[in-house]
């Protein structure tokens, strides 16, 4: 029989495998993992800012996650820099904003492990409902802009002049990519959120034919990744989160060898 | 000496037929050259019209102008082909014909109901995201459409209908690129570079192609290449740009010239003309225009 905390774990996991197949996927086609890993580390901070100022964590999170990325948006706009470095500078800024205020702000309270790396065996029932209920929210709005989100990804000038209204849409991916990661810090951790949104995808690559074929092998991948991960956890008495993308660079590694196989044969 | 009025800053899409008698004939950028019969040729062409008319369009970017007093007119089964150095600002001036640009000044006006098939220059597609050719024409209509594959036949891509976008050949892609803008129905073509990278055979049979479909669908087409003197013999009308309208004219085919018969071959010649300029101006490093020193 299984133990109410593993049901809970494995709920978590299969709501985060699906909810991320198709976040990851646009993250990987409009190479967006920087600006996911920033928006990521920027979690902590909202973590520590959702303690100080009693709100509930996963808000605080977005609601700084969405700062951040407005902030990108904005600086994105001056030509000085390149975007790799100013999401360098953005993101290694959140995080040491993040463990700052995690340890003068919270106090004792915060588990700064349970969040860098996450605690997919701590997830609440309260947690499985943000997954669940905001994930098919998510999965509503990314169904509604389909469309638009592969024409501006395979050619955004030439959707643009097609009439589609590319900026809204591409708002619209960066919102739903902050929330998508504030809903999943919990389980995978700070650090190794990006790991879980991009593996799927990069392993679901080279299997498939078409945009929504990359997605359900994705979801497939991601679902297998946290359960054997969750496997992999309760036997060796090891972190869920670390475990989970463990597994999926497995099957990652696996998928970029055949791939890499196949096409010198 | 520029007739227009002034003009409320442009808002592309706008269409307000009007002003078809408007005396735009000696404007700065048609004065330079009284040669080649463009004159008499820009009279027939009012905005009325056009399907697709830029009157006196400024626009600037970071305070450096980067199109000064542009005038183009587009006419129904017309072909005019836009010609320019690169740094010239014709991709500027296609995105501002689509709307895709603002301009701070003059105007750009379009036939009521007019629908734009773009074709944008050759790009590098993104392995990452998998998409067939058929996914990739899809994405350019709100439904699913029934003449996909007339369409493809129309400009011979048929047989890579199923092959991934990634996988297609540079002169492939331009097809079912042409393809993908013709899907819309349009009634004007606005095509950029669509021969690059592609050798004198092809871009040969890529003319013929687009030739073609004027004449079949009637439509115009704004062709733009960055090759200054040898442009596609069917173009009505040439009109080179480099930050403003150097000059414009009718290209002299070359289909004639034993030279040119024995470099192509007869059949390929017949698609090339040359373009001649004639400039009462240079530019300098800056761009800014410096008058001729016979002058």
């Amino acid at each position: 029989m299984l133990e109410p905390f593993l049901v809970r774990a494995l709920l978590a996991g299969l709501g985060l495998g699906i909810l991320a197949a198709p976040l990851g996927c646009l993250v990987v086609w409009r190479r967006m993992s920087y600006f996911g890993s920033t928006v990521a580390h920027a979690g902590l901070l909202g973590v520590a800012l959702g303690l100080f100022l009693n709100l509930d964590l996963t808000l605080g999170v977005i609601l700084v996650s969405l700062g951040v990325g407005a902030l990108l948006v904005a600086l994105e706009r001056q030509r000085m820099l390149p975007v790799d470095s100013l999401l360098g500078i953005l993101s290694h800024a959140a995080l040491a904003a993040g463990l700052v205020a995690a340890a003068k702000l919270s106090g004792q309270r915060l588990d700064l492990m349970g969040y860098l790396f996450g605690d997919i065996f701590a997830v609440t029932n309260s947690d499985l409902l943000w997954i669940y209920i905001g994930g098919a929210a998510v999965l509503v709005a990314v169904a509604w802009l389909w469309r638009t989100l592969i024409a501006v990804a395979v050619h955004e000038e030439l959707a643009a002049a097609e009439g589609l209204n590319t900026r809204r849409a591409e708002a619209a991916l960066i919102l739903i990519l902050a929330f998508t990661i504030a809903v999943a810090m919990k389980i995978v951790g700070v650090l190794l959120i990006i790991a879980f949104l991009i593996m799927p995808a990069a392993a679901a690559r080279p299997f498939a034919s078409t945009p929504e074929t990359m997605v359900a092998f994705a979801a497939l991948i991601g679902i297998a990744g946290a359960c054997g991960g969750l496997f992999l956890s309760t036997q060796w008495d090891i972190a869920g989160g670390p475990s989970i993308v463990l597994v999926l660079s497995a099957i990652a590694g696996f998928s970029l060898t055949r791939s890499i196989v196949t096409a010198n044969r | 000496m520029q007739s227009a009025a002034p003009r409320a800053p442009g808002s592309p899409g706008v269409a307000s037929p009007t002003e078809s008698t408007g005396g735009h004939s000696h404007g700065h950028d048609c004065g330079h050259d009284h040669r080649d019969h463009r004159g008499a040729h820009e009279h027939r062409l009012h905005h009325a019209d056009a399907l697709l008319s830029a009157r006196g369009v400024f626009i600037a970017r970071s305070r450096r102008p980067i199109l000064e007093n542009v005038n183009i007119d587009v006419g129904a089964g017309e072909i005019v082909t836009l010609i320019g150095p690169n740094g010239a600002g014709k991709t500027t001036l296609v995105r501002a014909l689509l709307g895709l640009e603002t301009v701070d000044q003059g105007s750009i006006r379009r036939k009521a109901d007019l629908r734009i098939g773009y074709a944008p220059q050759r790009f590098d597609r993104d392995p990452a995201i998998p998409v067939t050719v058929e996914r990739f024409l899809a994405l350019g209509l709100p439904g699913p459409s029934a003449n996909m594959g007339a369409v493809l036949d129309e400009v011979g891509a048929r047989r890579v209908a199923r092959q991934q976008l990634s996988a297609l050949s540079g002169g492939e892609l331009q097809r079912v690129v042409l393809a993908r803008a013709l899907l819309r129905n349009p009634s004007l073509l606005i095509l950029d570079e669509p021969v690059r990278g592609v050798d004198y055979a092809g871009e040969a049979e890529l003319y013929g192609l687009i030739g073609r479909i004027r004449t079949s669908r009637g439509l115009g087409v704004l062709l733009v290449s960055h090759d200054l003197h040898v442009v596609m013999a069917q173009s009505d009308r040439v009109v080179c740009l480099n930050r403003h309208v150097c000059c414009s004219g009718v290209p002299e085919t070359v289909a004639q010239h034993p030279e040119y018969v024995r470099l192509f071959g007869a059949q390929t010649a017949r698609a090339f003309a040359v373009y001649q300029h004639s400039h009462d101006h240079s530019h300098d490093l800056t761009g800014e225009p410096q008058p001729k020193a016979s002058d």
